[in-house]
């Protein structure tokens, strides 16, 4: 870890705006500006790092650009203009103080743009957005470094081909599009605190990258109320980190986690971002609220499983979805009991609204096993631990077994 | 991420240049500094300490404890205030200090806070110390 990567880490996502509203080219800035560190991890430990290591980049990534516009020219006018004219202005044009913040949501916008496949936009994000190397993006998603290397090169082909401009998008469109950079960077977190496939049940530092994210989201719309909703969320949710696995690394399930590990200024700081996220709670404002519960109770007896019951069915009317219900059932049945549960997960099931999941299956078997109907209980969750791709999970589920 | 505490510690030559430089100008530097910390979710607090001279120091060098009239020692390295911030790495920790708004002479010392996590769970101080973190919402 050098200094390098610090100040890349910090300043990216700046670097790469400035560079892209400048140049009009997302692609062409992100790779002046990956030049412009390569060249600074080889000459700063020999030269020393300059005064303003911020404007050294800058300044590097803009010469790169110019030579490639000017490489360009011979083909198309548009370089050659660019190359001629004012790009050649100051640093200090490039760095505007009052556009940074712009620039920054610009990127955030653009990398989550709805052309994009999913994957594509996670890659993206986190490349130019939080200044993840291509290695570090592979490592954390369990993939080999070419797949990301590709993915993030057709990202930016896309963008290019689809002539995305680079800007906010409008008024008129900025909330919905904002849905797509929060669903972005809820996956990002998600991926970092389960993982969907592997051994490790936590890669903390990705889910803390998404948290990072979020916060500087949160300070450039102050006045985006799902904002907070989801930095909420996001907070509330590593709380319990520290918690969720055992010394040999197994996953504790919530009824068995030792509260007294959950980082308290995380739910302090979950807490704050909840009160923020105003009135009427939108999707993530709402699992905010159910994790605000369990992060106020001293244990699953005294958790307010009301509440959350009527958090779920809330969460079901604006975001309806077979998970949800799921987690509706849990909470029932635990405020009234597991028979009435066992209805709406029979009801899921007569449906067929989770084909293949192993989470209909382990809460079928729960609430089986409560109910001291063991035999059914035990296929239930046999069926759950086939289906599920985390091999600590699987663990638990068989654990329950052996109880019995 | 990690805890770590950015320590300012100014001197008399520091001290001397920052009550040269106009209010107004202060408060633009240290907030575009704030701002920025904010802006890259890496803020959780931050204080800046009164006046040395109307502190008061507590000696435990005797016997008894010996209360005396402020400032701490010699005024070479005093403690002037301090940043909070939840960064992923010490260099990250480092480059922050880095772009403290400072005056010549100053010095930042950057130090790792460790959560309460990292002390024994069943002690009971330690419990009693995350109740009143928990009643209180201190960090």
């Amino acid at each position: 870890m050098s200094s390098i990567e610090a100040i890349w880490r910090i300043e990216s996502a700046r670097i790469v705006g400035a560079l892209a509203r400048y140049t009009g080219d997302l692609d062409l800035a992100e790779d002046v500006a990956q030049e412009a560190v390569a060249e600074a991890l080889v000459s700063w430990p020999r030269d020393g790092e300059p005064a303003n290591p911020v404007g050294w980049l800058l300044a590097t990534a803009r010469r790169r650009a110019i030579d490639s516009f000017r490489r360009r020219a011979g083909r198309d006018e548009r370089y050659a203009l660019l190359a001629s004219d004012g790009f050649a202005g100051t640093d200090d044009l490039l760095w505007d103080p009052d556009r940074i913040d712009d620039d920054v949501l610009a990127l955030m916008f653009v990398a989550c743009h709805p052309v994009l496949s999913p994957e594509a936009r996670v890659a993206l994000t986190l490349r130019t957005v939080g200044g993840l190397s291509t290695e570090e993006i592979a490592r954390a998603f369990l993939v080999p470094v070419p797949t990301i290397q590709a993915r993030i090169t057709r990202a930016k082909k896309t963008i290019a081909v689809a002539r995305v401009p680079f800007e906010v998008p409008p008024v008129a469109k900025r909330r919905e599009r904002l849905g797509g950079v929060l669903s972005v960077l809820y996956v990002i977190f998600t991926e970092g605190s389960t993982a969907t496939a592997g051994d490790r049940l936590l890669r903390e530092d990705l889910a803390y990258e998404a948290i990072r994210l979020v916060r500087t989201l949160s300070a450039l719309l102050p006045g985006e109320p799902e904002v907070f909703g989801l930095l909420a969320l996001c907070e509330l949710t590593a709380a319990r980190f520290p918690a969720r696995t055992g010394p040999d690394g197994a996953a504790v399930l919530l009824e068995k986690q030792d509260r007294r590990c959950w980082d308290r200024s995380a739910i302090r700081r979950g807490t704050a971002a909840l009160g923020q996220a105003g009135r009427g709670l939108g999707p993530y404002g709402l699992q905010a609220a159910i994790a605000a519960c369990h992060a106020a109770a001293g244990s699953v007896a005294e958790t307010d499983w009301e509440r959350i019951v009527l958090l779920y069915e809330a969460l079901g009317r604006v975001a309806p979805s077979p998970i949800v219900e799921l987690n509706r059932a849990v909470a029932v049945a635990m405020a009234d009991g597991p028979a009435e549960a066992l209805l709406m997960v029979d009801e899921l099931v007569a449906r067929d609204r989770l084909p293949g999941s192993h989470l209909l299956p382990t809460v079928r078997g729960e609430l089986l096993l409560r109910l001291g109907r063991t035999t059914e209980a035990r296929a239930e969750l046999e069926l759950a631990a086939r289906l599920c791709g985390n091999a600590k999970e699987r663990a638990v589920l068989l654990g329950k077994l052996e109880h019995e | 991420m990690a805890k770590y505490m950015l320590i300012m510690r100014s001197t008399d030559e520091s001290l001397a240049k920052m009550m040269d430089t106009p209010m107004e100008q202060m408060l633009e530097t240290v907030g575009s500094y704030t701002d920025e910390l904010i802006k890259a979710g890496a803020l959780l607090a931050a204080e800046g300490l009164d006046d040395a001279a109307q502190g008061v120091v507590v000696d435990f060098s005797g016997e008894t404890p010996v209360v005396t009239d402020g400032p701490y020692g010699e005024t070479k390295e005093l403690f002037g205030g301090f940043y909070l911030i939840d960064v992923p790495t010490k260099e990250d920790a480092v480059e922050w200090a880095k772009r403290l708004p400072s005056f010549p002479g100053a010095k930042c010392e950057v130090r790792r806070v460790p959560s309460i996590d990292e002390f024994p769970q069943d002690n009971e101080w330690v419990v009693k110390e995350r109740a009143w973190r928990e009643q209180t919402g201190q960090l």
